[in-house]
């Protein structure tokens, strides 16, 4: 094989190649990485960057090949989202609360990949807590999508909440890194800037280690450049983890394996509830776009009917809402996290402690969580809201007797401008209405670029599976990637800055 | 149903979050602004659906009732803002 003509422009199958042959060494390729974290700056995607431990964990690889025990992601450097605690490196959660938190532990996802030898490049900036879908929430400031329209030099959002994910993965600044997604925080931003990203079925990666938002929502799952590449990094960060009780005891599969056998005879659903009032043409054509692909390949494409699906956004924002509120109960300013100075009294430390630590969005959430669990108005909300998620997990249920994976859009339009969007709550709630679904279901999604907008910036398609079926939506993405041949990539624009 | 000034300043009591009188008013419309959205799960008819509570359809595992991880007190510690000599550090509150 030849080698690029950067060593960032390498997808992590590549890289591995190349250093599992010797061709390159992981000092090498992680200076590379180290440098171009550096020069990216201007687009704020990591809140820490670790290069003294990357080059660490570098020459401990070089040493592991030179000796012929390399493992699966020996000497691979990969960035972590800071909601990913790392033993002896400060994680944030993007919160003012966590400013300081150095995890005395690892969580169980970033301890899979180290095990398999991966280089971890540092951490990156999210949405406070992973609340919000634009990076914008996040007490160390927004990130800067590599993507910028054509003809403009106006910044925009990459999405979020894993929006330093996105970016770093995006702009070649990691082979890969690590998401997590609530509602759509890694598939939204995947979609906006190009970039593949898979939630896996709830119970797939362990939750251990993982600074909670709502429990019964949060999955984690690789962001990365191509479906290959997530195939990779999901088989090292699932596993089955006795410390997480809702980890599901099924042995994981090697995703790699069947991610050519195409999509002849796949039956594809394509939910009509989906094609939403107001959609942009351009979502909508890409959609018959997808469409038209996966039958020129032999897809057999169904039409299926999910009809809760209106219900799922309002749903959403009463369930993650609750769980946060209760999740963040936590951030007392005892035990660990931003505690107020001069507190006259126990309740005067608890609430200018949380006050002061929490943003505005995160308020927002806690409020409206309290809100719902409280006396008198529990059954109204968080009840009924529980029912409705029955309703919409047996949607899909009876949706999959008819057919193998769905295909929608990932996202409702392209990267937004920075502060376009952060006046008014429910406008940026829309921007997970395509994928909250698949959360309060359980079930894995995957988004995978798939064209350009007429102003040049990526858009995305989404494709839906059975619980625990991630091989099957890979494999459709790979048919999306294949047929679609998506490799445009950002101008980097900001080493010139 | 919609939320007023009292009930703000009474949830944000219960959520320990001390808010200044003049984001009151502002919470007040924002939050009425989501509650109003969610009204419309009022249109769906629940009756005898069981709520969800987990997306896993497996039993929650048990582990044996042992110690596994314990005598980390300076790890614990490591991060309490004015812990001292192993014991977090909270304001009188017994008088």
């Amino acid at each position: 094989m030849s080698l690029p003509a950067s060593l960032t422009d390498f997808t992590l199958a590549e890289a591995r190649d190349a250093v599992q042959a010797k061709k390159v060494s992981s000092k090498e390729l992680t200076s590379a990485f180290v440098k171009a974290v550096a020069e990216a700056r201007p687009l704020n995607a990591f809140v820490t960057e670790t290069p003294d431990k990357a080059f660490e964990m570098a020459a401990a690889s070089d040493a592991r090949i030179a000796a012929g025990t390399a493992r699966a992601l020996e000497g691979l450097p990969l960035a972590i989202k800071d909601l990913f605690c790392t033993k002896g490196v400060k994680t944030t959660a993007g919160s003012n609360i966590l400013s300081n938190f150095v995890p005395p532990y690892e969580s169980t996802v970033s301890q899979n990949l180290w095990d398999a030898g991966a280089v971890m490049l540092g951490k990156t900036n999210m949405d406070e807590f992973a609340m919000g879908s634009s990076n914008e929430t996040s007490h160390f400031g927004p990130v800067f999508n590599p993507w910028r329209a054509r003809n403009s030099n106006a910044n925009l959002v990459p999405g979020g909440s894993s929006g330093g994910s996105a970016t770093a993965v995006s702009g070649n600044l990691c082979l890969a890194a690590t998401g997590t997604d609530t509602g759509g925080s890694i598939r939204q931003p995947a979609a906006v800037t190009g970039t593949v990203g898979l939630k896996p079925t709830y119970g797939r990666c362990s939750r251990w280690g993982i600074v909670a938002f709502a429990s019964s929502l949060d999955q984690a799952g690789p962001m990365a450049r191509t479906v290959r590449d997530a195939a990779i990094l999901l088989r090292h960060m699932a596993s089955v983890d006795p410390k997480d009780s809702t980890s599901v005891d099924i042995p994981v599969p090697d995703y790699e394996a069947g991610l050519e056998s195409g999509v002849k005879g796949l039956r594809v659903g394509i939910p009509k509830e989906y094609r939403i009032d107001n959609m942009p043409a351009e979502i909508e054509q890409l959609w018959t776009k997808g469409i038209e692909w996966l039958k020129a390949q032999g897809a057999e494409i169904v039409d299926v009917s999910l009809p809760h699906t209106k219900y799922a956004l309002p749903t959403y924002y009463i369930v993650a809402p609750a769980e946060a509120s209760s999740n963040l109960a936590r951030y007392d300013g005892v035990r660990y996290g931003h505690r107020a100075a001069g507190p006259k009294d126990i309740t005067d430390l608890y609430e200018r402690s949380r006050a002061e630590g929490f943003g505005k969005e995160v308020q927002r959430r806690i409020l409206i969580g309290t809100y719902v669990l409280s006396s008198g108005y529990y059954d109204a909300y968080y009840a009924r809201a529980q029912k409705l998620r029955t309703l919409i997990a047996r949607d899909f249920t009876q949706a999959y007797e008819k057919c193998d994976v769905l295909l929608t859009p990932a996202t409702p339009g392209p990267a937004f401008g920075v502060g376009t969007k952060s006046a008014d709550p429910l406008e940026m709630y829309l921007n997970d209405v395509f994928t909250v679904t698949v959360n309060l279901a359980g079930l894995p999604g995957i988004s995978v670029p798939a064209g350009l907008t007429e102003s040049g910036l990526p858009l995305g398609l989404q494709f839906i599976g059975k619980a625990f079926d991630e091989a099957t939506i890979l494999r459709a993405a790979r048919a999306i990637e294949t047929a679609s041949g998506f490799n445009a990539k950002p101008t980097q624009w900001w080493r010139a800055a | 149903m919609s939320v007023d000034k009292d009930t703000v300043r009474r949830i944000a009591k219960l959520s320990r979050l001390a808010l200044d009188e003049a984001r009151v008013a502002p919470m007040v419309d924002e939050l009425n602004g989501i509650f109003t959205w969610v009204q419309q799960l009022n249109e769906v008819n629940v009756d005898g659906v069981a709520p969800m509570t987990s997306v896993v359809e497996q039993r929650l595992k048990m582990r044996e009732d042992k110690v596994t991880e314990g005598g980390n007190a300076a790890a614990l510690m490591a991060n309490a803002p004015g812990g001292e000599d192993n014991f977090f550090v909270v304001p009188k509150v017994v008088e």
